[in-house]
């Protein structure tokens, strides 16, 4: 048998392996074998450790030493001295680990992990995501086992109504009364489906869960299909994502040969199979009528509702989707009951929620805290602020359906029903920092340039109300705004809003309205006064070289991609502001500050 | 999968090899001196020993770790057990001979060997 002592856990999520971090597993495979240790030390591929900015990372146990940004040529040094003498490696220790009397603090400590609690992402980093036996040692089944042997399908439904667990796709619709109503249907056929289009610029949770964890989703849904009677599954995956795609089919496949799919689960006589069904990226398939539309084999456009999917949905029979980071908390529940649950978050908000962090900020990267956790933890504590010192302006939360949440409301305690009530929602749980560079008001242009490509186009609000706002904010950030374009805006949403068919459409105006509710003088400044407060919309900013303190060093003229600035050697340049990119290289590369922009 | 033993029995044989990840059931290390001096005066063996022995007794709430050089490279192979809210232990010129003894009297008895130690042999 081999003598197993130590493992080094390389990630294999997107952001890592996209930073080469299959490299960085063949190289260490390679020098343990060289130096024979690669039978007493073993190397797995994980999923992501949440830390995406110190990216690619490896955790060596028993010590817990977390590596940071690692290289192909650092192995060696890893190799020798951590694990054939012994000695951690401090200057590649991931730099906060490291503390200032040079001992080393675990893991626990570091404040990107302090203030976290890891229950959707328990084992992302922890497990070989392709070995379903390495699952089970963390409980894995144990779930479905008790479920099938112990409970009832009504039991199981109480569970989930008492643990408070709702929908983490966006809505918050509670996951119990979805499964209530889909076991009240009477039917022959009924369905489970797992949301895995994840269409959210920023997002990436799901995927994080599909390539750490496939496993739990495959238990979750089982347990699903026994409380609502259901015995076929599928999971809607974005092709996008091709490792997580790779690991759920690894893992049903490993599931049915050891008969946690298939006939006669735990012989029992409960019968469930499922399959994964590709997306190929159209946000509005995220909706989950169009969704189903799509597993069906047309194309993916949203139906009115109801009736709801728990009556007629997939092929027309009951059916329940859920979301992926709902399904990952489901197991857990089960193991520790709802009481355990219910007793993190907030009163309507029970248990955690997973942030993928992006945008001005230092720690990119995936966090996970309980409901209730401030957006001022988040932001300073764990994420360690915005870079280079700029002030926080806002965070936007819900992608294209969400909204932003301002400096102001930094403490606010964030669940489902605070986010409403100022005008943002949940979402799916990305979080784009904004800093005092970012202009709110390009930022609503952006979302709603995405809504526009995105929308199916079957119904009229949507197709034609949106492309309409996207006109009126383009003209505005190109300095053409008029007086009215803002009432014009107003209108249009609220239009939108209560006419739309499907969610994208209903929600499309919101990163508009929240911008216009927090930042109305961004957008009149833009309009009545044709300057942009935060320097970023190219059309109304001019650079201008004051002749006093220029030195006529000739840098910026060097500099300049245009070739629009002139003047000779040891006097005053001049920019020629019609042809001018407003790229900024040369006021960033002036050592005199002679260059301003307005 | 047929039974929940069938299950208890994966979870059973699995738990042991990802044990390491967990720190919360760990109670003893045991570290064993591998610098220069260490491997050249025969640690590896040692530890080889310990690995193996601990198997054999599927005693899964202990790791044995490496360490650098403790500065009393005459006494290597140098081996500390730390057992949980205990004073270190320190063994010095450890043999693969003496590992069994160790593992029975001290990790799972809870009687350090004496004439193994340090104290004893400094």
């Amino acid at each position: 048998m081999d003598l197993i002592r130590s493992h080094v856990m390389v990630c294999g999520g997107t952001g890592c392996s996209s930073s080469n971090s299959g490299e960085i597993i063949k190289e260490f495979e390679k020098q343990l074998a060289e130096k024979g240790l690669d039978k007493e030390v073993k190397v797995v591929r994980t999923g992501c450790f949440g830390l995406c900015q110190a990216g690619p990372v490896v955790i060596v146990y028993p010590e817990g030493a977390f590596y940071s940004h690692m290289t192909v040529e650092n192995v060696s040094r890893i190799v020798d001295e951590h694990l054939i003498k012994g000695r951690v490696v401090k200057e590649l220790l991931y730099k906060e680990a490291v503390e200032e009397d040079n001992t080393v603090k675990s893991l626990d400590n570091v404040d990107f992990y302090k203030k976290q609690k890891r229950i959707a992402l328990r084992n992302c980093g922890v497990i070989d995501p392709e070995n379903i036996e390495e699952y089970i040692a963390f409980d894995g089944y144990k779930a479905l086992g008790k479920v099938l042997t112990e409970m009832t399908p009504e039991e199981v439904i109480d569970v989930m109504l008492k643990s408070g667990l709702r929908g983490r796709g966006g809505a918050g619709f509670p996951t119990g009364m979805k499964w209530k109503f889909a076991a009240a249907s009477k039917s022959d056929k009924k369905y489970v489906c797992c949301n895995a289009d994840e269409g959210d610029p920023g997002a990436f949770m799901d995927r994080s869960v599909l390539e750490g964890d496939p496993h739990v989703v495959i238990e979750a849904m089982a347990i699903a299909a026994y409380a609502i009677g259901a015995d076929q599954g599928y999971v809607y995956c974005r092709a996008e994502y091709p490792i997580a795609v790779k690991r759920l089919q690894i893992a049903i496949k490993q599931a049915r040969e050891y008969g946690l799919l298939g006939k006669n689960i735990f012989g029992t006589d409960f019968n469930f199979d499922m399959d994964v069904r590709l997306g190929a990226g159209a946000f509005v398939c995220g909706e989950e009528t169009a969704l189903m539309t799509s597993i069906e084999g047309k194309r993916g456009e949203p139906r009115p509702r109801p009736p709801f999917p728990a009556v007629k949905g997939l092929f027309g029979q009951p059916t329940i989707l859920n979301n992926v980071e709902t399904y990952a908390n489901v197991p857990q529940i089960i193991n520790n009951g709802w009481e355990w649950f219910a007793s993190m978050g907030t009163e309507k908000s029970k248990g955690t929620k997973v942030f993928a962090l992006g945008g001005k900020i230092c720690n990119t990267g995936l966090v996970e805290v309980p409901m209730g956790t401030t957006l001022r933890e988040i932001i300073y504590d764990i994420g360690g602020g915005c870079p280079n010192g700029k002030k926080f302006k806002a965070a936007q939360t819900g992608g294209p359906s969400g909204g932003c949440i301002p400096a102001s409301h930094l403490d606010i305690k964030i669940d489902y029903d605070n986010l409403t009530a100022i005008g943002s929602m949940m979402g799916s749980g990305g979080m784009i920092v904004m800093d005092e560079d970012n202009c709110m008001v390009d930022i609503a242009r952006f979302f709603l340039d995405f809504t526009v490509d995105e929308s199916c186009g079957k119904c009229a609000p949507c197709r034609i109300g949106t492309r309409r706002m996207l006109e009126i904010l383009e003209r505005i950030v190109e300095g053409k705004g008029e007086d009215g374009d803002i009432e014009k805006l107003e209108n249009l949403a609220n239009t939108i809003k209560a006419t739309a068919l499907c969610g994208l459409g209903q929600t499309a105006p919101n990163p508009v309205l929240s911008t216009l509710k927090y930042f109305r003088d961004e957008y009149e400044a833009h309009i009545y006064e044709k300057r942009c407060p935060a320097g970023h919309c190219k059309k109304l900013l001019t650079y201008k070289i004051d002749p006093a303190k220029c030195k006529g060093c000739t840098l910026c003229a060097r500099n300049c991609p245009a070739g629009c600035i002139s003047g000779k050697v040891r006097e005053a340049h001049y920019i020629d502001t019609t042809k001018c990119l407003k790229c900024g290289a040369c006021m960033e590369k002036c050592k005199f500050g002679a260059i301003s922009r307005s | 999968m047929k039974s929940l033993a069938e299950l208890a029995a994966i979870r059973a044989r699995m738990i042991e090899q990802v044990n390491l990840r967990k720190d919360d059931n760990i109670d003893t290390r045991i570290v064993v001196g591998m610098a220069t001096c260490g491997i050249a005066a025969g640690a590896r063996p040692v530890m080889l020993e310990f690995i193996e022995e601990l198997k054999r007794r599927g005693i899964d709430n202990v790791t044995v770790a490496q360490t650098g050089c403790v500065g009393m490279c005459r006494l290597e192979p140098i081996v500390e057990v730390y057992v949980k809210d205990q004073e270190k232990v320190t063994y010095v010129h450890m043999t693969p001979e003496k590992v069994a003894r160790v593992v029975n009297d001290h990790i799972v008895n809870g009687r350090p060997v004496e004439e193994y130690t340090i104290g004893a042999q400094g």
